[in-house]
């Protein structure tokens, strides 16, 4: 009886589609997202987590949309987010059928948002995505889709944000991002033995090997991956059934 | 027959109607004291604070007819909070007062493991189950909380199942007509959907029945 470690596709949306780029630029199109979510579902998905990566105003009515979409396919947890700033915005992702949602540039601008959001729907609902870049001899958490540095030690900003409200930490390296080179294994390792809340480490995702690092050197209780999931280079149930294999407790389909 | 889902604005019932339309499961909400008082059967989904939880269903005079419908045999599920809510209190909200169906108090899970307790996690059974009928023994469920029914004893024959995050807890509680689970069911995959399946079964076999009294 030990609680499973999590694999969990990501799709990241602009408008009404999915896309994916190279350490956050270079946006090519990988599908629709209510498909996606449906294979991956299928296919023994652990969670899956939506990010609006266009986050503006306007888009707002169409990643709702996504959202419920996404909702109706899934029998798993929804993970949303992408520019939430307020309590409202938050709810509205709930509304639409999440059942967790990310927060990223609005609670380092204004770190009582995390708290807010966890007395109105509870820490199990709100995940802190850091999106983190080694500079010099530490790890900063960048903001705005990782264009600016919030000149913030991304592992000082794990703890606070976990002592503020939040949940579960999904933190992204920057540097690892879309290049299939393996997660950033110290960067995990750093935060998850820093915070007393899961952490679901993201970025560099490309071979089992990798996953089974970042979930025993990294101590990493979630792992995330996008594009190796959707051009299908990866197979989810051969990843769990390899990381089984090498004694990692997962949750493989029912026999 | 159709199954009630006591609304409460808080949680996850968007997520267990989807669960149950996907079975073919015809339900309705139900927010007033005369909707509760006519459901063939009840669901009272969960997520959430604990104190938020009681004050909206004594706010909407529903504490009440929740418990007189359970003492008259009313088919009820409870969900992750809506297990909790079953208890005399939790220490999450220390002044308010639960369901007290159960004695005991909800406590915190202890620190020494990461909180929350968040993922999918297996059971270990302790006995013969309604809800776990044809589930295999090592399927795992969705759970997401830090506060739980702690497996202190005294809840006895009804835990009839448990699961460890720090501590031992009852992860599924049973006695007679009152039937509660800790995870989440409408997230679990084809496991959790047996699990309402079998409510569900169970609710219709009740009521096939006549009930003493009526």
């Amino acid at each position: 009886m030990t609680l499973a470690r999590r694999i969990i596709p990501c799709l990241d949306t602009d408008g009404e589609r999915v896309v994916k780029g190279v350490q956050f630029v270079n946006l090519r199109d990988a599908g629709d997202p209510a498909a996606l979510a449906a294979r991956y579902n299928r296919e023994g998905a652990d969670e899956l987590v939506v990010l609006d990566i266009g986050a503006s105003r306007d888009h707002r009515p169409t990643f709702l949309e996504t959202i419920r979409r996404v909702a109706a396919e899934l029998a798993i947890p929804l993970t949303a987010g992408g520019g939430v700033a307020t309590v409202d915005e938050g709810r509205a992702i709930l509304r639409a059928g999440a059942d967790k949602l990310t927060v990223n540039t609005a609670a380092l601008r204004r770190p009582a948002l995390l708290t807010e959001l966890a007395a109105e729907f509870g820490s199990q609902a709100v995940v802190l995505a850091i999106d983190a870049k080694r500079v010099g001899d530490r790890w900063e958490a960048f903001v705005r889709g990782g264009r600016d540095s919030a000149d913030c030690d991304a592992v000082a900003w794990a703890c606070e944000g976990a002592s503020r409200g939040a949940g579960e930490i999904l933190l992204t390296s920057m540097d690892r991002d879309g290049t299939r080179s393996g997660f950033d294994i110290a960067l995990t390792a750093a935060i998850a033995g820093s915070v007393s809340v899961p952490v679901i480490a993201s970025g560099g995702a490309d071979q089992p090997s990798d996953f089974l690092d970042v979930f025993v050197e990294g101590r990493a209780d979630a792992a995330l991956a996008a594009s190796i999931f959707h051009d299908a280079i990866q197979g989810l149930s051969e990843l769990k059934r390899y990381l089984g294999r090498h004694g990692v407790p997962v949750r493989l389909a029912e026999a | 027959m159709k199954i009630s889902l006591v609304e409460y604005d808080a949680g996850n019932l968007p997520s267990v109607e989807r669960a149950l339309a996907r079975q073919h499961i015809v339900c309705e909400r139900v927010a007033t004291p005369e909707a509760v008082r006519g459901a063939d059967a009840l669901i009272l989904p969960g997520v959430g604070h604990f104190g938020q939880l009681m004050r909206t269903l004594a706010a909407r005079h529903l504490v009440v007819p929740l418990t007189e419908v359970i003492a008259r045999g009313t088919p009820l599920l409870g969900i992750c909070l809506g297990l909790q809510a079953l208890f005399a209190g939790s220490a999450e909200a220390p002044g308010d007062p639960g369901l007290n169906l159960f004695a005991g108090q909800v406590a915190a899970l202890p620190a020494t493991a990461k909180l929350p307790h968040m993922g999918w996690n297996q059971l270990e059974r302790r006995r013969a189950s309604v809800l776990l009928e044809g589930v295999s023994a090592g399927a795992y469920f969705y759970f997401a909380h830090s506060y739980a029914a702690l497996d202190n004893g005294d809840i006895g024959d009804s835990a009839v199942a448990k699961c460890d995050h720090g501590a031992p807890f009852v992860a599924v509680l049973e006695r007679a007509n009152v039937l509660a689970v800790q995870f989440h069911p409408e997230k679990s995959a084809e496991a959790g959907a047996r699990v309402l399946q079998n409510f569900v079964a169970y609710a219709a076999a009740t009521q096939a029945q006549p009930k003493s009294g009526a």
